[in-house]
């Protein structure tokens, strides 16, 4: 009976007898029990995300080759994602061009700026409700105020603005979290220098915050190539034309670099084909785009972690 | 003013602000980056609501329909509006997948913070934020390749749970074809689980240390403490996360749409296929013609779904300040 509760209370090194007296045995079962069960609870989640990976590895095998990613739905029986994956690949881009500096400047109104007072209330309460109003509203809002209201019909940038709204809270936060870790010291020695405010977030924070920044730029990156509700009914859902990439004309709604035409995704058009499709290799493409969509979402977290580390290490040696 | 400029001047620290400084530029600009956001969601709202009480408005349709159980838009004697059985299927759906979810992340988020050594801390984190990462659409398209022809050819039959003395506590009718509210809900279940898990982690780690030892010196074992001190001081926490996993599975759209069924029905057995409030807008958003009375209905949902998450937000706030205030 003693040896059990030493071993429970472990390093420790406490009492050699519960204080609990008789019930300890079953108290002690129980406490094994529990950590037991939590391990389950750690492995479990493990075990699924293995086998996920696995999942698609396994179906991606044979089906992912360069004539898959580089060629058109229409090159061959299989088909290919180029157009689809392009959009993907664009809608990040003008979407993050957009969010990134609202986000930042936003948060930097967050941390440096903002007093305990009712505007940041009210501007803490739009963050939180942005960020739960579901994700196919805001594409529906997209809808009015941009495909019909303002007569774009579906547009690329149509679709970069409903993101846009959609991850504003995250960047803005992530950015606040950021400049918020840069010690206060830092900024009180650079006002005794006599630099003003903007002097000091301008050539003191916003170095100092660069690779926590960066983290978040590439999180919220992460959540926009992967998000499709928002899409659907934004930027169209449609099967991509050719693009004939030579075509720079901004204006011309053929053109692939140009922000009024439709843009249909990599993952609305897993959703597409989905829900319309009946091809002879829906299945096989579908699982082609998804373990693309897996592993760009791995590069994302891969490269957040291993940019920020190698930020934090260079900018703190220095 | 013009005294305190004199003052500051007198002082010799600082020359009187000029027209540069006072207008403050960069100020004006990052409250402006911030304060979009609080735009976005006044004119979000605004739009929404405006066109979801059209149907009740420009259609004439009694305020009835939200708890209606008919819901048939080409219906000969005119059009049925009911919202019933999308509420009810998003309540059904929603809960269910909190029941399976929850213990798991609670249980999660408890190995995390008073369990797992460093190393398997250092492994499980990352994992759960892949997790966050899988996009709603691969988790449909896996539980529609996997799962749904899993349930189908599993429970395909009557499903019979006996007991021996009790005899049946359990009955439904197979899964016939996969799709199903139990599709949808253990889908949404994984889905969640990374919201709850981290949230309910915070909340044990902002637990002070000095109640985990205190309680252990006084002879009680991990499990005693977990129970009686860490769950009782981090349940508005625990809470929260809960709160923001069920604003989250019940906003989810395409991976639900594609498990569910999508079948208007009230929801009676957990095998029977359904639609929610999102997967029925998704469904029916690209079928219809905007200003229709069918089309408004959808709008109506969207700002049912509106309402539900808003409400969400303003529920965590009313948590937390209790919190806050104990």
């Amino acid at each position: 009976m003693t040896s059990p509760a030493s071993q429970t209370l472990g390093r420790s090194g406490g009492p050699k007898q519960s204080l609990r007296g008789k019930s300890s045995r079953g108290s002690i079962l129980a406490d094994r029990a529990a950590t037991t069960v939590l391990w389950g609870t750690g492995v479990l989640v493990l075990a699924i995300l293995g086998s996920i990976i696995a999942h698609f590895a396994l179906a991606a095998w044979g089906v992912v080759s360069p004539g898959f990613i580089l060629g058109d739905p229409s090159s061959s029986a299989l088909g290919g994602i180029l157009p689809v994956l392009w959009n993907s690949i664009y809608m990040l881009v003008l979407t993050m061009l957009i969010a990134v500096p609202v986000g930042v400047l936003g948060g930097i109104y967050m941390s440096e700026y903002a007093g305990d007072n009712a505007v940041t209330t009210a501007i803490r309460f739009a963050e939180e409700a942005i960020s739960s109003v579901p994700s196919i509203v805001v594409g529906l809002f997209g809808l009015i105020l941009f495909v019909d209201d303002a007569h774009w019909g579906f547009t690329a940038l149509a679709g970069a603005l409903a993101l846009t709204f959609f991850n504003l809270p995250l960047m803005t936060r992530l950015s606040e979290q950021a400049l918020r870790a840069v010690p206060q010291d830092e900024r009180s020695a650079s006002l005794a220098l006599g630099a003003t405010k903007w002097q000091t977030i301008r050539h003191v924070v916003l170095p100092l915050a660069i690779p926590g920044l960066i983290t978040g730029v590439i999180l919220t990156a992460g959540r926009v190539f992967g998000e499709a509700a928002v899409l659907l009914f934004t930027s169209g859902i449609g099967t991509p034309p050719h693009y004939n990439f030579a075509n720079f004309d901004l204006t011309s709604p053929a053109s692939p670099w140009s922000p009024f035409r439709p843009a249909t995704t990599l993952s609305v058009y897993i959703y597409k084909l989905n829900s319309e499709g009946l091809g002879a290799f829906k299945n096989q493409i579908v699982d082609g785009s998804a373990a693309i969509l897996i592993a760009m979402v791995l590069l994302f977290n891969l490269g957040a972690r291993l940019v920020g580390r190698v930020l934090t290490r260079r900018l703190t040696a220095a | 003013m013009a005294q305190m400029t004199t003052a500051t001047r007198l002082t010799g620290l600082r020359a009187a602000p000029g027209f540069r400084q006072r207008l403050d530029i960069p100020r004006r600009v990052v409250f402006l980056a911030a304060v979009s956001m609080v735009a976005i969601v006044v004119l979000l709202m605004g739009f929404i609501a405006w066109q979801g009480v059209q149907l009740f408005v420009k259609d004439g349709v009694g305020l009835g329909a939200i708890v209606s159980p008919t819901w048939n838009p080409l219906a000969d004697g005119g059009p049925e509006f009911g919202f019933l059985p999308f509420i009810t299927a998003t309540v059904c759906v929603t809960g269910v997948a909190l029941l399976i979810s929850t213990p798991l992340s609670v249980g999660l988020a408890l190995f995390l913070s008073e369990v797992a050594p460093n190393w398997a801390k250092a492994i499980v984190q990352p994992s759960l934020e892949i997790f966050v990462g899988i996009p709603s659409v691969v988790w449909g398209w896996l539980g529609l390749t996997v799962l749904v022809p899993f349930l189908a050819s599993s429970f395909g039959g009557q499903i019979v749970i006996s007991l021996p003395v009790v005899g049946t506590v359990f009955s439904a009718p197979g899964f016939l074809t996969g799709f199903s509210w139990l599709a949808g809900s253990l889908v949404l279940s994984i889905m969640v689980l990374p919201t709850i898990t981290s949230v309910s982690y915070d909340a044990f780690r902002a637990v002070p240390q000095e109640i985990r030892t205190g309680s252990l010196a006084l002879g009680t074992t991990r499990w005693q403490t977990i129970r009686h001190l860490l769950i009782p001081s981090a349940l508005s926490g625990v809470l929260t996360a809960v709160v923001l996993g069920m604003t989250r599975a019940a906003g989810e759209a395409l991976a639900v749409q594609m498990v569910i069924g999508n079948s208007p029905t009230m929801p009676a057995a957990i095998t029977q296929p359904l639609t929610t409030l999102t997967s029925q807008i998704t469904l029916d958003m690209g079928n219809t013609v905007f200003g229709e009375p069918w089309q408004d209905a959808l709008w109506t949902m969207s700002l049912l779904l509106l309402v539900i998450s808003i409400s969400s937000v303003v529920l965590v706030r009313v948590i937390n300040k209790r919190r806050m205030g104990s």
